[in-house]
């Protein structure tokens, strides 16, 4: 998530303290990190000034792509037009994006630049341009991935059916990752989806360890030191976990002795620790616990540091970088949610009358939990009750109030520069890096502490949404799991006809069945509920219906611009198996 | 097709005191005691069902004279699917064998009320097929002609002829149809329970209420049933439970697979017309509109086969929730749409009940009957496709035959149950595979049509190789083999498309591969042939294979014999060929879907207490056929060994290596009648072997083939292939085989006695090839099989197999010429100068195209030279 926005000149920065009314994160139309603001040392007006070649370094490649192709230059024209004129063909009221006063400032060179091109180099009047169905689709299905749980001979024991995936990117690269393995030391199944913020290096280190770190911390004593003990003497190892991968979640070759060197040690702590009481493993506390491992881990790589200079980069951006995490972890009826930051899980309920309810098994880490802001202040002095979140972001920057990663708000100012002076070349360039946040008093600020949840799977639980906040802040939680439920039990929501005594002929009957279907039809467009849920999120117009154009004109924008209009989103929808659960109930 | 039944039954069920004690009322003393008396201890028969098909069976069976019969039925007699099926009795069906079961089943029920005194509502409605495309009608006249040479009739009428017929039917879609006036409606509850009621007549013993557990089995032979009532003693077992055939097939210590699975499916009853239609009027299949509407009752019954069906008891459920499935009217609504489409008046019909009622399907949409290959005794008739009506009397008749003669009077071999084997019996394979098989049943059937669930389970090590390079793949017996491979630079349509009664559009693919095989030489994957090998301590291989076999396998070391393994009655029980590895030691090929049922037949004529090995290798050889004139170069390169005819005559297996891989069997035959040689590779050195013989055959021009062109090159050349030209009731006098059979070879071999008698009073068909004449490949329908043949004007046959030759340019149907007498109709011998004296029309789809018969292949095909003048630059390329 965000841009990291040091590349440039950064105007979003800029714009975002000069413009802080812009709270509303879905009315934020700043291409920028809006989870980080990065001030500027120059006051307000040699700001403007600085302002102003930035929109023309944004839309040089634009320059390029027109001529390489009308699709960007039809597609920056749609935006344009869409934006910041008032559009004849898309009144301004239906939008949810509305323009923003303060955009009206920062978009005008813009309008000029587009001016300014369209004499000098266009003679013909750009042409209107929308995405076709089927290249919607192609987006839209690119990231797509499906895992059904296999079903044996016909009986299918776990509780999870299976989960649907997918993701959409308005970062260019995407900054969301997500993951799904299952236990094979233990029983049980690890989903997660991890939101990042400057750069994708911790949201991708989280990504494919995290779970290791769980499932370490689940195992029993025993099988931990036949693993331990199978390292030691060159055997092979017992597997840990099955992993579900869309062909684009990639794992980092270079990395993986680092990660595993990191992860014995662990679990080799974790065996020295053993009480020799074979006690149950609290599902709660082990995925506190692997949590703050991992976090302790990252911090500890970047700290020490590696021969390997690619390695010691790596694990300097994975530290500095940041990442949210949201995790659930479900076996048989038992279902925890780990989170920390602000994706969020949700949990779709099936009420007897056959409608959905949501529930929501997380809470988010920001400034709009007030217990966050409580836990803030207290963890701080009195004297820093005021700067410690400043609109609405920690030290006025960052907006999750927990996240994996981000050094700057855990390490002591001297522990950063040492590490930064004695690090690479790119690290010392790197403005962002360099920065430190302003009132740095007392760290850590930060923490990668998850908050658990715990729930028992009831029959009407019928699927749980993991999500970034991208789908959050433009969809509201009840029709995320309305349109899912709907979606997944596709015409059985609807009460089954049944002719009873009642006097119907073939033709009522036959009008009423074609007008169940119709309403069904839109549904069987996507395989994916997750895909589908997207769809709805980007497209959605005021009545709640998928509007073909708008999703059109919102998935040609350009990667420049996307950021400007939506988050990266990531959903991964986990189907529970009501028979199973309800098979767990009445065994009690 | 067939269907369900009114709730007639289930209404009198509740408002008629006489249905809860059915046999007091209605049946013999014997049946009458069902419910207070145990069970016999002893008995000959036990049948398992009480549907139409067990009744069926009971009844023949005592009819033949088999007396001492038990049936057991779990529930009531006729209550499971046979409760709920529609009635209609239709003999419209594809195949020829099933146009004989439901014309039987339709004058037994027709005959049923007066010889039992139950009514049996048994009225001819006749029944109308409607085509709304022109290719469903070439399907619907590929019938008729089918079912007049049989002697019903049925007639291919005009969309005007059909409004005439009916009232009610909107006719401005169709292209044409096609009645049939002695179709049938039958209560088919009442058809099951009249012929319960006359097997227990003739002695038949009926419990209903008794469930079968499982049954017990002894060195392979049934020794009785254990029911819930107790043990009963018994040498033959009939398993008609239907839709829980398969799980009681299961349930045995020696479990029988029986590859069937329940979908289930809908029909529509409504309230009277305002003026009630009247009870003859026709039955309605509109299979484009997957429908069926029949009269009931003054109003209409109608269900159908939606192309998303919804499988059910796949974990295997009892019975109990048969009763409990709901109607789900989103899932008719394409039915119920197809429906008013076709009759708009019924749109202020009052609507009855939605009914829903399981129906068994099989992984090939053919019914299931015979005897366990593994089990002596268990008999199995059910899998009936949701026709159990139209095929019971038929179907109850066949097996009772087999089980009284040891045969059936027909074959009905596309019928046995050894054409499956466990192989099929997966739950999972089962669920797939009647998806598809459902709305298959309403779906175009054209030739060459493969299905598309439950594939890749059997595989060549090779067919990853032979995907990447283009192959397209049938299915046979579970085994993947290769059709034909689409060049790099080709399209070939989407499988809907790709539906065609005319020329296909591989059509120029196959040329080349056959071009290959007589100029070069091409490689065709055939690992899925049956491989066996028998092998004995002393002389006891030699002497139980002749004896099971008709030619003479007392042959040199080395030598390939082509032989018939036949029956009592001569008759081809399979075709293979044998090789004789050592003195005592044979491995013997044989068609694919041989594998069940020719191990079964030798295991049971095997002495069972000799040191006789017989063993299944068919998974530890991949075969590779080399087909050319090149196939010796390719081979001697590869084994610095002569191949000439001189070193290696045909006919010939020697063990030699093929480039590192040594002790492959090569052996100088194809089964198309080219030069080249068979390899059979031990299966870890196929790719290897596979891999020297393409790079050194680059040179040789060689590339792969598939099927195809195997097919095309063995039908030009009369070779007959068993399960598709050769059955159980073909002998080798009957097909010019004489030479195959050597009736003085010192020793008796089974169906030695029957040839003899043949050959004395000279045989009754015979096999002959046909070269159609006016037949224009790129415009006229293509010959399939089965297609009638006639002599001068008069039926003689059908044709069994057919394929375009690309060396005549012309069509070759293979086929029998029967000699019926224009008086009787009996069957008369029939000479070669009978064969040679007549013209010959074949009939494709009700258009006759002249043939020319020929008795003995054309012996120019076996010795083709290119003309020089013919060489082109093409031919310099590599393939």
């Amino acid at each position: 998530m965000g841009r990291f926005c040091c590349r440039c000149c950064c105007p979003r920065g800029l714009w975002m303290l000069s413009a802080p009314c812009c709270d509303d994160r879905r009315m934020c139309v700043c291409p920028g990190p809006r989870r980080i603001g990065i001030p500027v040392r120059s006051s307000s007006l040699p700001l403007f000034s600085d302002a102003m070649p930035a929109p023309t370094q944004l839309f040089f490649p634009l320059i390029r792509n027109c001529e390489l192709s009308r699709v960007y230059g039809t597609a920056c024209y749609c935006y344009h037009k869409h934006l910041c004129c008032s559009s004849p063909y898309v009144p301004q009221g239906r939008l949810r994006y509305t323009p923003h006063p303060a955009y009206a400032t920062f978009c005008r060179p813009k309008e000029n630049w587009w001016q300014y091109t369209q004499g000098r180099r266009y003679a013909s009047t750009p042409q209107k341009f929308y995405l076709t169905p089927p290249q919607v689709n192609s987006i839209l299905k690119a990231n797509e991935y499906s895992f059904k749980v296999p079903e044996f001979d016909g009986k299918n024991v776990s509780s999870v059916l299976g989960f649907d995936s997918n993701q959409l990117p308005a970062n260019a690269p995407i900054e969301d990752r997500r993951s799904a393995a299952t236990c094979l030391q233990t029983r049980g199944m690890l989903l997660g989806v991890f939101d990042g913020h400057a750069g994708c290096a911790c949201s991708q280190a989280v990504s494919e360890r995290l779970f290791y770190y769980i499932a370490v911390s689940l195992l029993p004593y025993e099988t931990l030191l036949e693993i331990e003990n199978a390292v030691e003497s060159g055997r092979a190892l017992l597997p840990i976990l099955q992993w579900h991968k869309h062909p684009n979640d990639y794992f980092s070759k270079e990395a993986s002795k680092l990660y595993f060197n990191s992860l014995r040690t662990y679990w080799q702590e974790l065996i020295d620790l053993n009480t020799g009481e074979s006690s149950d493993i609290d599902v709660k506390e082990a995925l506190i616990n692997a949590f703050k491992r991992l976090d302790n881990d990252i911090s500890l790589e970047a700290q020490v540091g590696d021969p390997n200079s690619f390695l010691n980069y790596l694990v300097l951006r994975v530290a500095f970088s940041g990442a949210t995490a949201c995790v659930a972890h479900v076996d048989g009826v038992d279902l925890h949610v780990a989170n920390t930051g602000d994706s969020r899980a949700m949990l779709g309920v099936q009420e007897e009358d056959g409608s959905w309810s949501a529930v929501t098994l997380s809470n988010d880490h920001n400034a709009q939990n007030e217990r966050e802001l409580e836990r803030l202040k207290l963890e701080h002095p009195k004297n820093e009750a005021k700067s410690v979140v400043k609109q609405d972001r920690l030290l006025g920057l960052l907006m999750p109030f927990r996240a994996f990663g981000d050094v700057k708000f855990k390490w002591s100012i001297d522990l950063q520069k040492r590490v930064i002076e004695s690090g690479p070349d790119q690290l010392n360039e790197n403005e962002y890096t360099k920065f430190i946040p302003p009132n740095y008093y007392t760290p850590p600020y930060l923490t990668a502490e998850p908050e658990v949840t715990y729930h028992r799977l009831r029959p009407q639980d019928k699927f749980l949404v993991l999500a970034t906040d991208g789908l959050w802040e433009t969809m509201h939680r009840q029709d995320v799991v309305r349109i899912v439920g709907e979606y997944l039990t596709g015409m059985h929501h609807q009460q089954p006809i049944a002719v009873g005594g009642y006097k119907v002929t073939l033709g009522q009957m036959h009008g009423l069945l074609t007008e169940r279907r119709t309403k069904m039809s839109s549904v069987f467009e996507d395989q994916n509920a997750a895909t589908h849920l997207i769809r709805h999120a980007v497209g959605n117009n005021e009545f709640g219906t998928v509007d073909h154009e708008r999703l059109s004109k919102m998935l040609s924008l350009p990667e420049e611009l996307a950021r400007m209009y939506r988050d990266d989103i990531t959903i991964i929808v986990v189907q529970f198996n009501s028979h199973v659960v309800g098979a767990y109930q009445n065994q009690e | 097709m067939m269907f369900y039944r009114l709730l007639s039954i289930v209404q009198r069920q509740r408002t008629n005191p006489r249905w809860q004690n059915w046999s007091s009322a209605r049946s013999s003393a014997s049946a009458a005691e069902a419910h207070s008396i145990t069970l016999p201890t002893q008995t000959q028969v036990v049948i398992c069902g009480g549907g139409v098909m067990g009744a069926s069976v009971a009844y023949h069976l005592s009819k033949m004279g088999w007396k001492d019969v038990v049936l057991l039925e779990q529930g009531r007699l006729a209550a499971g699917s046979t409760r709920f099926c529609a009635g209609i009795l239709s003999t419209a069906r594809h195949l020829t064998i099933e146009q004989k079961m439901a014309d039987y089943s339709n004058k037994l029920y027709h005959q049923l009320e007066q010889e039992t005194g139950i009514q049996t509502g048994y009225i001819r409605t006749g029944s109308i097929c409607l085509a709304q495309t022109q290719d469903r009608l070439i399907s619907l006249k590929r019938i008729n002609s089918r079912l007049n040479v049989i002697g019903i009739p049925s007639e291919i009428i005009s969309p005007k002829k059909v409004a005439e017929l009916h009232p009610l039917l909107n006719v401005h879609d169709l292209v044409g149809a096609m009645h049939v006036p002695e179709d049938a409606v039958v209560s088919s509850a009442d058809v099951a329970l009249a012929l319960a009621s006359a097997a227990s007549q003739n002695g038949v013993q009926i419990y209903d209420r008794t469930t079968v557990l499982h049954v017990m089995v002894k060195k392979g032979q049934v020794t009785g049933v254990e029911t819930d009532k107790g043990q009963i003693e018994c040498q033959y077992f009939v398993n008609c439970a239907g839709q829980w055939a398969y799980e009681l097939g299961l349930s045995n210590e020696e479990p029988v697979s029986i590859p069937l699975h329940a979908c289930e499916h809908f029909y529509l009853l409504t309230r009277p017309l305002e003026t009630p239609l009247p009870s003859n009027t026709p039955t309605i299949m509109d299979s484009d509109g997957r429908i069926y509407i029949r009269n009931w009752q003054g109003g209409i019954l109608s269900g159908g086969f939606e192309k998303n069906p919804k499988p059910l008891f796949t974990e295997g459920k009892n019975q109990l929730e048969i009763q409990n499935l709901q109607e789900d009217w989103d899932h008719f609504e394409p039915l119920l749409s197809s429906l008013l489409r076709r009759m708009p008046e019924l749109e202020t019909l009052e609507i009855m009940k939605l009914v829903n009622c399981p129906e068994t399907f099989t992984p090939d949409m053919r019914c299931i009957m015979g005897e366990s290959p593994a089990v002596q005794g268990y008999f199995v008739l059910a899998g009936m496709n949701s026709a159990g009506l139209s095929f019971g009397g038929g179907a109850g008749k066949f097996l009772a035959e087999w089980m009284v003669h040891g045969y059936p009077s027909e074959n009905v071999w596309e019928l046995d149950l050894k054409r499956f084997g466990a192989l099929q019996s997966s739950r999972t394979f089962l669920r797939h595979r009647v998806m598809e098989v459902m709305p298959l049943i309403c779906d175009l059937k054209v030739p060459r049509w493969d299905f598309q669930t439950g594939r890749q389970l059997r595989t060549s090590p090779l067919y990853d190789r032979l995907d990447a390079q283009g192959a397209r793949w049938m299915e046979k017996h579970g085994f993947e083999r290769p059709k034909y491979f689409v060049p790099p630079d080709k399209d070939l349509l989407a499988l809907e498309q790709s539906k065609t009664f005319y020329k296909p559009d591989w059509f120029d693919i196959v040329e080349s591969e056959v071009k290959c095989c007589k100029e070069a030489v091409c490689v065709i994957d055939m690992s899925s042939f049956t491989k066996f090998e028998i092998t004995s301590t002393g002389d006891q291989a030699l002497e139980i294979l002749q004896y099971l076999f008709s030619n003479d396998l007392d042959v040199p070391v080395g030598h390939i014999v082509h032989t018939g393994m036949l029956n009592e009655g001569g008759g081809y029980e399979n075709d293979c060929s044998i090789a004789r590895l050592n003195k005592r030691s044979f491995f013997m090929i044989s068609p694919t879907d041989q594998q069940v049922h020719c191990w079964a037949w030798l295991k049971k004529h095997m002495p069972k207490d000799s040191n006789l090995v017989l063993e299944d290798v068919t998974w530890k050889y991949t075969a590779l056929n080399l087909i050319g004139p090149r196939a010796v170069d390719v081979l001697s390169e590869l084994s610095y060994a002569p191949m000439t005819p001189d070193h290696f005559p045909s006919l010939f297996c020697k063990e030699m290596s093929v480039g590192y891989a040594n002790g492959i069997r090569v052996m100088s035959m194809t089964h198309t009648g080219e030069p080249g040689f068979m390899l059979y590779i031990p299966i870890e050195y196929a790719l290897h072997v596979y891999n020297e013989v393409m790079s050194v055959g680059q040179k040789y021009g060689i590339r792969n083939a598939g099927y195809y062109a195997l097919r095309s090159l063995r039908i030009e050349k009369f070779f007959a292939f068993w399960g598709q030209d050769l059955n159980t009731l073909t002998t080798p006098l009957e097909c010019g085989r004489e030479s195959r059979v050597k009736l003085d070879k010192g020793m008796d071999f089974i169906g030695r006695d029957a040839l003899l008698q043949q050959r004395q009073n000279g045989v009754y068909k015979r096999f002959t090839m046909f070269i159609l004449d006016d037949h224009d490949t790129d415009l006229d329908l293509w010959p399939w099989w089965g297609e009638p043949i006639y002599r001068n004007g008069q039926y003689v046959g059908k044709t069994t197999s057919s394929a375009y030759s690309y060396s005549l340019e012309r069509h070759v149907c293979l086929g029998f010429v029967h000699n019926f007498s224009e008086d009787t109709g009996e069957e008369q011998v029939v000479t070669a100068d009978f064969i040679n004296r007549g013209e010959y029309e074949i009939d494709i789809a009700g258009h006759r195209f002249q043939a020319k018969a020929k008795l003995y292949p054309i012996a120019s095909l076996f010795t083709h030279k290119r003309r020089k003048d013919d060489m082109e630059m093409s031919d310099l390329h590599g393939k």
